[in-house]
């Protein structure tokens, strides 16, 4: 934790569930852990947000739910990306890539 | 697809709650073991990495919460809250409940029972296809007095008429079947071949009548109702066919109407037959008097201002060549929708009840809103905590108004109860007269009007209290719910009071004025001895009664026979009975004498057997009474009504004067040999009783139709089955119908005021009640919040009395005002009931001053309470209290 943590950019925690399902099926707490080592404890994910997310992203059929037995026989929601979630996560990423670049443009012209 | 899975997603949720709920449980579960597991594997305690854990996830109970908060199906488990909330506290207070389901309901269901039972009346369409096209051709005279058609008008409507598709014409028809146990009479119409098709209604067994069937000595053919179908020939399809025996006559039965046919120009008529006229009489005879009605059915494209221009283009062109001097001048034709038609005569009663009804369901509402405004401010207080503890407005109102729509419901539900009830009692106490009475019931469409009804008045009423909620301080409304400030909420409340007793004294001065007309109806003379008389239709029916001898022995035979009856004191036959709704008018010629000049006069004409007018009790003012001297031989003899002298002879003796009935110079002119009091023939409320008297035996005719009047010892009615049994032990097949006793015949004509002054009757009750406890709520209410103030008053010396008077002040200075604008209310609304008053003034000052002082009593009572309590607040335990 050397550098301090940042609330996610609004609209964007979606887009980085997408991703990181993306590579393997994943349950909530995996999920969430995998965004924070990634983003290098730079964002801290809300459980609450997380699981809403979550449920929004399965409504919407982006991604798929289901539960599997742990070796300590709790019961536990994996969730995998689907076909249509993949699509969305394309779009979201192009958008994001051009409003970032769009952004940086506009940094760099002021100074 | 998304939409999909968000509707079968939340059903799912709503439907398997509690599975969803240890879902998730399970799910934050897990999370929260994954974390603390990392933790314990970054070498943490476990008790400590649980405590890291559980801090890092920030509350289970908060993820979970935030987690449900998530989809449409938790806006309906709010719902369900807010709604499981409301029932609590409508359970909590009872009496709040039961008064406003009870008053709630009262509005609800008695509008619903009105609107059911007047929509068929007032706005449904007639029963028939297209009925709009269906009209009634009408005919008024030079006075404007309806007259009813002719076959001659007929026969050139049919011929020359382009507007409309199909022509007919009608006249009652009662046929009596005899060879069964007893002679049964039907009710049945003879009508033109074009009748049904008028209607565009056909015969569902059989065949229609055609023109073939409808000319001069034609085959004597039936249509059947479903219902006599049913009854006499128990449902044999094979009836159609065979031949019944009517009047001694073979008819055919030809056809079979189908049971859902309403024949709402004769709702009686069970049975038809074509009219079978003889088109080669003159015109002026008597089958083509004005005795029949006559309806159409307009083609495609034809207006009803067409019909009526070309109605009145052939009519006055037929009144030329026949009447040119008299009817041809003045007389008036119009097509008229059928509807209209046989609305009219009661129109302005329903439309008075409408509006009476609107009056209830107006004072019902604001009864409700005041009760609901009450208990708004009782918990103001409640409100003004959860406001603070962080309930947002939107959520209070919403509350507010679940509440309000659960009352309503409950209202609803009990209103529609009340409404069944109430189309039962409508039905049960409607005047003979009033049409569709038999389509009356309750139905999908009156359920549809009580649930919206319910649902628009708990919005309305529900958004009072919840504006006023969502408005306010809470801090204000904290301090507020404390005892020691005063209030000052009242005006509101004391706005709709006023409002309500304003709207009661409107009811209660136009059943007032009602129930003074039925008095006073009652009280008019009719000009006989109405009790203990008993009043029968004997019907002749058979060849062997073709002859004018025949007929008559048998009415003398059967009065002889009725004489014998222990108990009975004097009987006669009449030709027309009075208030029965019997209407026989001819025009009196009268011969020019030295006091007057000749001329015609309408006269109602009676052919009675003799001792007729002493059975009745109608006094012999002049002159002598009919008896069995005036016989077939005797010189032609006749009484006439007091009114004939005063209007004919203008109080001249008209003993030995002459007439001729019916207008014709060559017949035979009667000599009046005596004079007799006016009587009601038509209704107490009407003044014409112009009347001539004869013998039977010195008729033209001797009528097949008699009404027998009985003047019995004892009780009249006790008495109907003996003297039955006496005319059939003359002759076992005549049918005896219509029994009622004069005092029964005498109620039904005023049936029509009676049911509209009762349900008025019940209305005012209700509004008076309703606004009685208005105001009670309002100045209980108000004592209770100024219990402080009160015992403050007492402390510093007001007595009892002051204070009971700054009680009963307040709620007599709401009543004043209520009365003062629900006078001019009260003057404005009279005027819509004016046609259905008699003998009074819509301005009757003795009424609106018995309603004054009513109301006044009432709102004194309703006073009493409150004061007397406000009276024994106890100003020490008052301001101990502090």
């Amino acid at each position: 934790m050397d550098e301090p943590t940042t609330d996610l950019i609004q609209g964007t925690l979606d887009m980085l569930i997408l991703k990181t399902l993306s590579l393997q099926p994943m349950h909530g707490f995996g999920i969430a852990r995998r965004i924070e080592q990634i983003s290098r404890d730079v964002f801290k994910v809300n459980p609450g947000s997380l699981l809403t997310a979550l449920e929004r992203l399965h409504r919407a059929g982006w991604v798929d739910a289901e539960w599997r037995h742990t070796e300590n026989s709790r019961r536990a929601r994996f969730y995998t990306l689907t076909r249509k979630g993949r699509k969305q996560l394309d779009a979201e990423t192009a958008d994001w890539t051009r409003r970032v670049s769009a952004i940086a443009r506009l940094l760099k012209a002021e100074e | 697809m998304s939409l999909w899975r968000q509707l079968t997603r939340g059903l799912h949720v709503l439907t398997h709650r509690s599975a969803a709920d240890e879902d998730l449980a399970d799910e934050v579960q897990h999370y929260l073991d994954e974390a603390t597991a990392e933790h314990i594997a970054r070498g943490v305690s476990p008790d400590a990495a649980r405590r890291a854990a559980r801090l890092e996830m920030g509350g289970v109970v908060q993820v979970k919460e935030e987690v449900r908060g998530f989809g449409w199906e938790h806006a309906i488990d709010t719902s369900l809250a807010d709604l499981r909330y409301a029932a609590r506290r409508l359970r909590a207070t009872p009496g709040f409940t039961a008064i406003t389901v009870l008053t709630l309901a009262l509005g609800i269901g008695a509008t619903t029972a009105i609107f059911s039972a007047l929509n068929p009346i007032l706005f449904a369409p007639l029963p028939y296809p297209e009925s709009s096209r269906i009209v009634s051709l009408l005919e008024f005279r030079g006075d404007g007095a309806q007259s009813d058609g002719t076959f001659a008008m007929y026969r050139q409507f049919l011929q020359r008429a382009r507007s409309f598709d199909a022509v007919a014409v009608f006249k009652p028809w009662r046929p009596a079947m005899t060879g069964a146990d007893q002679p049964e009479r039907f009710d049945g119409q003879r009508v033109t071949p074009d009748y049904f098709r008028v209607l565009g209604v056909a015969p569902i067994g059989g065949r229609d009548f055609v023109p073939a069937d409808d000319r001069f000595r034609g085959p004597n053919v039936v249509i059947l109702s479903d219902a006599l179908w049913r009854r006499r020939f128990n449902a044999d399809r094979a009836v159609v066919g065979r031949e019944i025996t009517l009047d001694d006559n073979l008819y055919t039965v030809i056809g079979v109407m189908p049971g859902g046919f309403e024949n709402v120009l004769e709702p009686s008529a069970e049975i038809w037959a074509p009219l079978q006229y003889d088109p080669s009489l003159p015109a002026n005879g008597r089958e083509w008097g004005h005795h029949l009605k006559t309806i159409a059915r307009l083609g495609s494209g034809a207006g009803i201002d067409r019909a009526t221009g070309e109605i009145g283009t052939i009519g006055r062109a037929l009144l030329d060549q026949t009447h040119p001097d008299t009817y041809a001048r003045n007389t008036q034709f119009a097509a008229v929708p059928l509807q209209d038609e046989i609305t009219r005569g009661v129109k302005p009663a329903l439309l008075a009840i409408l509006g009476a009804v609107a009056l209830v369901l107006v004072i019902a509402c604001v009864n409700v809103t005041n009760l609901l405004l009450a208990r708004g401010v009782h918990r103001r207080g409640e409100f003004a905590l959860r406001a603070a503890l962080g309930a947002g407005r939107g959520r209070l109102a919403r509350q507010l108004l679940t509440e309000s729509l659960l009352l309503a419901m409950l209202g609803g539900v009990a209103g529609i109860a009340v409404a069944t009830v109430g189309v039962r009692a409508l039905v049960a106490l409607s005047p003979p007269g009033l049409p569709r009475a038999g389509a009356i019931r309750v139905d999908a469409a009156m359920f549809a009007f009580g649930l919206g009804m319910t649902t628009l008045i708990g919005l309305a009423f529900g958004v009072i209290p919840a504006l006023q909620a969502a408005r306010n301080d809470p801090h204000q409304d904290l301090q507020h719910s404390s005892p020691r400030a005063a209030g000052g909420h009242g005006r509101t409340r004391g706005t709709l009071v006023v409002a309500e007793v304003a709207l009661a004294l409107v009811l209660l001065v136009t059943s007032g004025l009602l129930l003074r007309s039925l008095e006073r109806l009652f009280a008019v003379p009719m000009g006989f001895e109405s009790s203990q008389l008993l009043t029968m239709q004997v019907q002749e029916t058979g060849h062997r009664f073709d002859r004018d001898d025949a007929r008559y022995r048998f009415f003398a035979r059967a009065v002889e026979a009725v004489r014998q009856v222990p108990g009975v004191t004097a009987a006669a036959f009449t030709s027309q009975l009075p208030l029965s709704g019997d209407r026989d008018e001819y025009g009196a010629l009268f011969e020019p004498a030295p006091a007057r000049p000749g001329g015609r006069y309408p006269v109602f004409r009676y052919e009675v057997t003799p001792g007729y007018t002493e059975a009745m009790g109608i006094p012999l003012l002049r002159g002598r009474s009919l008896d069995e001297r005036d016989d077939a031989g005797a010189p032609l003899a006749a009484l006439v009504s007091e009114s004939v002298v005063k209007g004919w002879f203008h109080g001249a003796d008209p003993i030995g004067q002459r007439l001729r009935i019916g207008g014709s110079p060559d017949a035979p002119p009667y000599t009046i040999v005596g004079v007799v009091g006016d009587v009601k023939q038509r209704s107490l409320a009407l003044t014409q009783a112009d009347a001539v008297y004869h013998t039977a035996l010195q008729g033209r005719w001797v009528d097949s139709v008699m009404s027998l009047v009985v003047r019995t010892r004892g009780d009249a009615a006790a008495l109907a089955p003996a003297v039955r049994e006496a005319i059939w032990s003359v002759d076992k097949d005549q049918p005896v119908v219509r029994i009622a006793t004069m005092d029964e015949l005498l109620a039904a004509t005023a049936a029509e005021r009676r049911f509209a002054l009762i349900i008025f009757e019940t209305f005012a009750l209700a509004a008076l009640v309703l606004a009685a406890a208005g105001l009670y709520g309002v100045l209980a209410g108000s004592v209770a919040e100024r219990t402080r103030e009160i015992g403050v008053r007492a402390a510093l010396g007001a007595s009892r009395a002051n204070i009971l008077a700054l009680v009963v002040g307040q709620g007599m200075t709401l009543t004043g005002l209520g009365v003062a604008i629900g006078l001019a209310g009260a003057a404005a609304a009279s005027q819509a009931i004016r046609t259905m008053l008699f003998g009074v003034s819509r301005l009757d000052p003795v009424t609106y001053a018995g309603v004054i002082v009513l109301l006044a009593g009432v709102s004194a009572i309703a006073c009493s309470v409150p004061a007397w309590r406000a009276a024994r607040v106890d100003p020490a335990s008052t301001l101990r209290a502090e």
